[in-house]
This record gives C-alpha cells, sequence and structure tokens, in this order.
C-alpha cells in the first residue's frame, strides 16, 4: 500500500515578491530581475559570496530554496543521503547560454560555461544545504504535475528518499518563477497529490 | 611606480573579473594569496584570472604549472605582466 506525502512548506517567486506558505515574504520594486534577486538575497542576511557568481537560474533557485528552508534548518541535518531534490522548468540554462555565447566572439567566459546546464541550481543548492540525496532536473513546456508527482512519489515510496523539494524553478531574461514544494513523509501539511501541487501555481 | 600601478589596476580588474561583490579593490594588499587562505578564490575564478591576462594584457600563459606562481599575488600577477610585455613589446 502506497505512503500519503505531505507537501510541507510552499515558497512561490514571481513578479518581485516572495511568498512563503500563503505569506508575502519579501517585496520590491527593483526594475529588473537581477536586482530583484540580489536585493531578496541581502533581504536573507547571509554571507555567501558564491551566490554573486551564480546565473540567474541558480540564484532564483538558491534564493528560492532559502526561503523555503528558512524555518526548517535541520531539512536535512540528521541524513543528508534522505533529502533530494525534482526540479523543472521550461528554458533549460538558455538564459546562461546566450550571455556565454555572447563572449565567444572574444575570449569564452569560464565563469558563465560552468552555468550552461540547467541542474546546475540543483549543485548550487545541494552545496549549501549538504542535500546528498537523488536529483532530477526535467525540461517541460509547462509545469507537468502528474508527471512530477509521479516521480516524487517513486523516490519516497521506495525509501530513496525521506523528504524532497521539487517544483519549478525558470528564468530567462526578465521572465522567471520559481514555486518549490518540500514534500516529506512525516510532518503537518496538504496532502502531497499532483492536483494540490498546482493550486501553487 | 609603475608597478605600483599596475598593482592597483590589476586589483580592480580582478574584483571586477571575478565578481567579488563584496571585496574593494583596496582591500587586497599586494602580497595577500589570492587562493586559499587569502581571497579563497576557486578553480573557475584561475581560469578566469588567466582570460583577464589575455583581455587586458594581451597574454598567454601556455604553460599551466605556471599558474600558481604568477597568480600567488597582485604582485606575482604582475611581475608576470610586466616580464611578458617586455618580452613581447
Amino acid at each position: 500500500m502506497e505512503e500519503k506525502f505531505k507537501i510541507t512548506s510552499v515558497v512561490s517567486v514571481c513578479n518581485n515578491r516572495i511568498w512563503l506558505n500563503g505569506q508575502l515574504a519579501f517585496e520590491c520594486k527593483e526594475p529588473d530581475t537581477a536586482r530583484f534577486l540580489l536585493s531578496a538575497f541581502q533581504n536573507l542576511k547571509v554571507t555567501y559570496p558564491k551566490f554573486y557568481k551564480m546565473d540567474g537560474l541558480s540564484k532564483l533557485g538558491w534564493v528560492a530554496t532559502e526561503y523555503l528552508l528558512k524555518d526548517k534548518p535541520g531539512f536535512t541535518l540528521n541524513d543528508n543521503y534522505s533529502a533530494g531534490m525534482v526540479l523543472a522548468n521550461k528554458n533549460a540554462s538558455l538564459d546562461a547560454d546566450l550571455k556565454y555565447y555572447q563572449t565567444v566572439a572574444s575570449i569564452p567566459s569560464p565563469a558563465l560555461f560552468v552555468y550552461t546546464l540547467p541542474n546546475i541550481v540543483m549543485g548550487e543548492i545541494s552545496i549549501r544545504h549538504k542535500l546528498k540525496g537523488e536529483n532530477a532536473f526535467f525540461i517541460q513546456e509547462e509545469f507537468d504535475a502528474d508527471f512530477i508527482a509521479q516521480y516524487v512519489q517513486g523516490l519516497l515510496n521506495n525509501n530513496i528518499l525521506q523528504s524532497c523539494i521539487c517544483g519549478w524553478v525558470d528564468l530567462l531574461n526578465e521572465d522567471y518563477k520559481a514555486v518549490l514544494m518540500r514534500v516529506e513523509k512525516n510532518g503537518e501539511g496538504v496532502e502531497f497529490t499532483s492536483q494540490n501541487m498546482l493550486t501553487y501555481f | 611606480m609603475v608597478m605600483e600601478k599596475l598593482m592597483e589596476d590589476l586589483k580592480t580588474q580582478i574584483v571586477e573579473q571575478l565578481n567579488l561583490q563584496d571585496v574593494k579593490p583596496g582591500d587586497i594588499g599586494n602580497d595577500d594569496p589570492l587562493f586559499n587562505e587569502g581571497l579563497g578564490l576557486d578553480s573557475i575564478d584561475a581560469l578566469e584570472l588567466i582570460v583577464l591576462l589575455q583581455q587586458h594584457y594581451n597574454i598567454k600563459l601556455l604553460n599551466a604549472e605556471e599558474g600558481p606562481k604568477v597568480f600567488y599575488s597582485v604582485r606575482s600577477m604582475a611581475e608576470y605582466i610586466t616580464t611578458h610585455q617586455k618580452a613581447n613589446p
């Protein structure tokens, strides 16, 4: 018999606002995405120099996860291998790809090149939160809740993971959106179903 | 004097090229180690420093084994640039 899992926390980042579990957690009126993400980072009051070097997609995912786990610092402390991540987006790493391509005409930038894969955002999040469990990144035209729910449930049902961060993180030029959820075997929240996931989009 | 100016320019270029937003050029000592216990730069930063030499000074670091010595500090970079600009004016 399959277990029931819970969505224990949800963060949403779009339109210059960050919502955490339905509450407005941060808002600013910066004129562009880069400055909004920088302000959101500075609002966290953490020292993390690597943030400045990340591409936009990684900054978006990093900031979203920071808010998502803000009230749960012990999310991964018991067993880092039991916490994983399943993310998806539409534009892969196209934002970084285009910026890197602009440098190819002169001298290609190594610092931009390392971000020309969408799953690098998961690497940055994993380093920050010491997540060592299974992870996967999917490219989808739009968020496929049925697919993601089935995939995450499989990981949890088979005890590959005990908890998972899953959702959508997409950025291209000035368009961005992140909706990340914390899904856990033990915890309080709404039931983890594709229908419930879609209510956060 | 030329050497001093070159080192000041290098500090500004390093901060810009490596996007060190928490560091001001004046915070970097001429002899401070750039890696490890110094600025804490990583392997990607090392590649960016190679690009910096090429972009700003038209100098290509051909021997990778020279890297740790050349990029030890701002002074060692400046000395390398001075030597190679004289060799290839």
